[in-house]
Order: C-alpha cells, then sequence, then structure tokens
C-alpha cells in the first residue's frame, strides 16, 4: 500500500505522538501540578457515588427477573401442568419435573389432570432469563421481584429449589383471591 | 528555680503531648475521609457517628493483632527502631511557640515547652535524626525490601536536608534570630514571613513532604515495589507505632510550617483585639487561629498526597540536588544582597 501509515486513521481519532521539548515553565510542573490540585479540590466537594448499601438500596428495573414462583389459581390450585415447555426453554437447562396424574381426592390442588410432582429448578444452573415464564401455555411460573434471588450456602444441593420452596404459598393465593375479588 | 515554673512547663508538656496525640489519631481519620471524598467516595462512616470513632477502632484492632518478630539477629533494633521514630516525632513540639504569653493566677505562663535560643537549629537537628527510626526498623527486620526502603529513606533524607536548611538560613538571615518564640512574634499583623520568602517556603514546603517521608516522595514505604517498605515485617503495635509517629511528624511539620512561614499566632486584627477585649482573649484566640492554621497545612499534605503520583527514584535524586539545592542557593544569595543593600 502506498498510504502513509502515520497519517492514515480508520477511526478517525488518531493523534500524533508529540515528543516537543517542553518549556521551562512547564519543566518547572508547579502550573500543572496546581491544575491537578485543583481538580481533586473539585472532586472532594462533588456528589458521592457511594451508596449506603443496607441503609439504602438502589431501585430495581422494571424488568428486573428475582426468584421463580410456581403460580395458584383463584382457588388455591397449582397451575402446572408439567407439560414440560419451561425445561425445554431453558437455556441452562435448570429445570426438571416429573408428572404425576392427579387423583380425584386431589381435585382441589391441582387444577389440570396433570400435575408436577417434583419441579425443581438448580438455581446455580439458573441465568434468570425468563424465558420459562415467556413458554408456560398456562401461566404457572413467573419471575418474581423478590430481591432475594438465593441464599448463601456452602452445599451444592441445598440450591435446587424443589416444590416447597418454589410454589407460592397458599395464604398469598388466598389474600390475591380476596384482593381480586374486592 | 522557681516552682511554679516546672508545673507550668509540666502541664504545657502533657497538654501538646495530648494534642499531639490527638491530632495523630484523627489526622489518620481525616486522611481516610480526604481521600474517599478525593475518589467521589464517602470513607470510613460505620464507627461512630460519621466515622468518628474509627481511629478507636483502628487502635484497637492493631493491639489485636499478632505480635509477629522476622527471624533476624538484631532483635532490640527491631524494636528500637518505632520506638525511636514515635520519640524523635514527638520531639520536635519541645520548642514549638503555641500562642503568646497568658496572664493567669498573677503570673505569665509562655505556652512554649522550652523557649531555647536555638529552636530552629534544634529542630532541624531533631528532624534529621527522624530518619534513623526508619533505617533502624528496616535494618533489623532483616529483609531486602526493607533494606532498600531504609537506603532510599536515608539518602532522600540527606538530599533534602539540605535544600531544606539552606532555605532556612534565608530564613534566618531575616529573622536575626532562631529562639522560635522570636520569629513567632515578629510575623506579627500581617507581617508573615512567606511575604518575604516565597521561594524559600516553597522549598522549605517540598522538602517537608519529602522529610515526612509523605506522597509525592513516599519512597520509603511504596506499597507496589517494596510491600510497605521499612514496615513490612512490622505488626500489632510496632506497627502502629510507625504510622502513628508518621501522622505525629505530618502534624509536627504543619506546625512548623505555620509558624516559620504563616504568622504563628498571628492573625489579622490582634492587636485591635488586645485592646478592646483583653490580651488574653486575643492570645486564645491566636492558639485556635495557629491550629486552624495547622489543620489546613495537614489537609495541603493529603491534598498533594491524593493529587500526585509518586516520584521515581531518580527523578527524586535530580530534583533534590539539581533544582532544590541550586534554588535554595540563589534565594540565599539574592536574600543576603537585598538586606545588605537595604540597611
Amino acid at each position: 500500500m502506498s498510504t502513509n501509515t502515520n497519517t492514515y486513521s480508520l477511526s478517525g481519532r488518531k493523534k500524533m505522538v508529540s515528543n516537543k521539548k517542553l518549556s521551562w515553565s512547564e519543566r518547572i510542573y508547579l502550573i500543572a501540578i496546581l491544575k491537578g490540585m485543583m481538580i481533586t479540590l473539585r472532586h472532594l466537594f462533588k456528589k458521592k457515588v457511594t451508596v449506603s448499601y443496607p441503609e439504602k438500596v438502589r431501585p430495581f428495573s422494571p424488568v428486573y427477573r428475582g426468584r421463580h414462583m410456581l403460580m395458584r389459581d383463584d382457588e388455591g390450585r397449582e397451575r402446572c401442568t408439567a407439560c414440560g415447555l419451561c425445561a425445554l426453554s431453558c437455556p441452562a437447562e435448570a429445570i426438571t419435573m416429573k408428572a404425576a396424574e392427579r387423583k380425584p381426592n386431589e381435585i382441589h390442588l391441582y387444577r389440570e389432570e396433570k400435575y408436577a410432582e417434583i419441579y425443581e429448578i438448580n438455581m446455580l444452573r439458573c441465568i434468570f432469563c425468563g424465558l420459562c415464564e415467556e413458554a408456560c401455555p398456562k401461566e404457572a411460573i413467573y419471575l418474581t421481584k423478590s430481591k432475594q434471588i438465593t441464599r448463601a450456602d456452602v452445599d451444592r444441593e441445598n440450591f435446587i429449589y424443589g416444590k416447597d420452596k418454589l410454589v407460592m404459598p397458599l395464604e398469598m393465593a388466598l389474600q390475591n383471591t380476596k384482593q381480586n375479588q374486592a | 528555680m522557681d516552682k511554679t515554673i516546672i508545673i507550668d512547663k509540666a502541664v504545657i508538656i502533657v497538654i501538646v503531648f495530648a494534642i499531639t496525640m490527638l491530632m495523630a489519631m484523627y489526622a489518620t481519620l481525616a486522611e481516610r475521609k480526604i481521600a474517599a471524598w478525593i475518589q467521589d467516595r464517602l470513607g470510613p462512616n460505620r464507627a461512630g457517628k460519621g466515622g468518628i470513632l474509627q481511629p478507636l477502632a483502628d487502635g484497637l484492632k492493631l493491639f489485636a493483632k499478632e505480635e509477629y518478630e522476622p527471624n533476624t539477629p538484631n532483635k532490640f533494633l527491631f524494636k528500637f527502631g518505632p520506638f525511636l521514630a514515635m520519640t524523635l516525632a514527638l520531639m520536635t513540639s519541645a520548642v514549638m511557640p503555641w500562642g503568646d504569653t497568658l496572664h493567669l493566677f498573677g503570673r505569665d505562663i509562655i505556652l512554649q515547652a522550652a523557649d531555647i535560643n536555638v529552636g530552629l537549629l534544634y529542630i532541624l537537628a531533631v528532624l534529621s535524626v527522624g530518619v534513623y527510626g526508619i533505617m533502624i526498623g528496616a535494618w533489623a527486620s532483616n529483609n531486602k525490601y526493607s533494606l532498600m526502603s531504609g537506603m532510599r529513606a536515608a539518602s532522600q533524607m540527606i538530599s533534602y536536608e539540605i535544600a531544606m536548611g539552606l532555605s532556612l538560613i534565608g530564613l534566618l538571615l531575616m529573622t536575626q534570630t532562631m529562639s522560635m518564640r522570636e520569629i513567632a512574634l515578629q510575623q506579627s499583623g500581617m507581617n508573615w514571613n512567606v511575604f518575604y520568602q516565597p521561594v524559600g517556603f516553597l522549598i522549605f514546603l517540598i522538602c517537608s513532604f519529602a522529610e515526612t517521608n509523605r506522597a509525592p516522595f513516599d519512597l520509603a514505604e511504596c506499597e507496589q515495589e517494596l510491600i510497605g517498605g521499612f514496615h513490612t515485617e512490622y505488626s500489632s503495635m510496632k506497627m502502629g507505632f510507625y504510622l502513628f509517629a508518621e501522622y505525629a511528624n505530618l502534624f509536627i511539620s504543619s506546625a512548623i510550617i505555620s509558624v516559620l512561614y504563616f504568622g504563628a499566632y498571628n492573625y489579622p486584627g490582634m492587636s485591635w483585639a488586645a485592646e478592646n477585649w483583653s490580651a488574653n482573649a486575643a492570645n486564645i484566640i491566636g492558639i485556635f487561629v495557629l491550629f486552624a492554621k495547622i489543620c489546613f497545612f495537614i489537609f495541603v499534605y493529603m491534598w498533594v498526597r491524593w493529587t500526585l503520583p509518586r516520584f521515581r527514584y531518580d527523578q527524586l535524586m535530580n530534583l533534590g540536588w539539581k533544582s532544590l539545592i541550586p534554588l535554595a542557593l540563589l534565594n540565599l544569595v539574592v536574600t543576603a544582597v537585598v538586606i545588605l543593600l537595604t540597611k
């Protein structure tokens, strides 16, 4: 190539390094030091960026996705039918489940004839992308706004959340129903 | 000798000692706070309101730490180093005039531990011995990083002592006295020495930074190269003594700058206050003015530390020998000529 690489710049931001000799006033650095000290003085009075965490919590994004919850319907029955679409859509392969058939005396517990006997999410694998929520045809799984995603632990087994931790508490479902009726 | 004078001096010494300790203690907090503010952070604010108990917490932590001793044949020197650093840091305050004469209980009390006629010389002497604390500790640590730090500290002190001494001779030519008390008295009103010796002040200030081993001249304890330098091997309260001595030094050298160049306890309107209120009131205000000046210079030290990067070793030597010493000599000659011509 015949182009002079010294002046040619792809980004248009290239700057030539100048190695000019410093003048006497530049060499004693006093002015430069004073300039620098003025900059730090300005920062001294600037608004601080620190958030005093436990007292102040930064506002979460409106699209924040927290821990999952398996929903109940208005009558407090689990919505999940164990179709497996959430597990299929999960890019991290964090969800496993085992389906079971509803017995006649369990009608008040599960909405459909099939339900998830075991429903587990591995919280160490989950990336909280929310694809399970989008895939679910029964509106059974949601990612809540819960600020605590998982509890800290030293045992990996404890990060596999079963139905005991994932299913919406019954009282909460009843309260929701009351609110909806009111 | 009069008995009361001994009591007076004892009280003054105890108060000065306590204040030096207190200032050094809170200088550590101030340093952390100012560092944080300059970096847009909040700084320590958990211990007490706004972090006011942080120095106590730090001290308690240091006391609780394991007392580690390296495998060194110089056990005595290893203990002697921090002790010497602390002692010498506190010794300088002896000749500092903290205020003018107070009239209390029917006698005059000079607010100075010792008014010796070679006060300035005493300060220079104690300051230059100050490096021994670092050198001895560094040597006794039996650690190559510490040794390098000690060598750096020694050569730095020697180089900057000369320029410091020369800049002070310029001041001395003007004051015609070495007594700190008289130097303070001469600067009454706005007759501050800094207006007559601006270049001398600048040299003295730069050298003070070097003498107190603070940034941008903290080569002796640079964490990045020497893992803390002379206090690498120190732990627990010995380490605390070194750190504390550094802040005591900071306080003392701010006091020296205030007394020598910024009119000590003098402030504009002091004579007016003495006439309209009372001499005692004017002098007590003077003590607070002196402390305000000292606090300002402590702030300047910290401000500079968190602004400027550290000098390289050769740059430090170049600045000391090739710039500051010739400049100090020139300042000395010009001062001498001007004094000769105006007399």
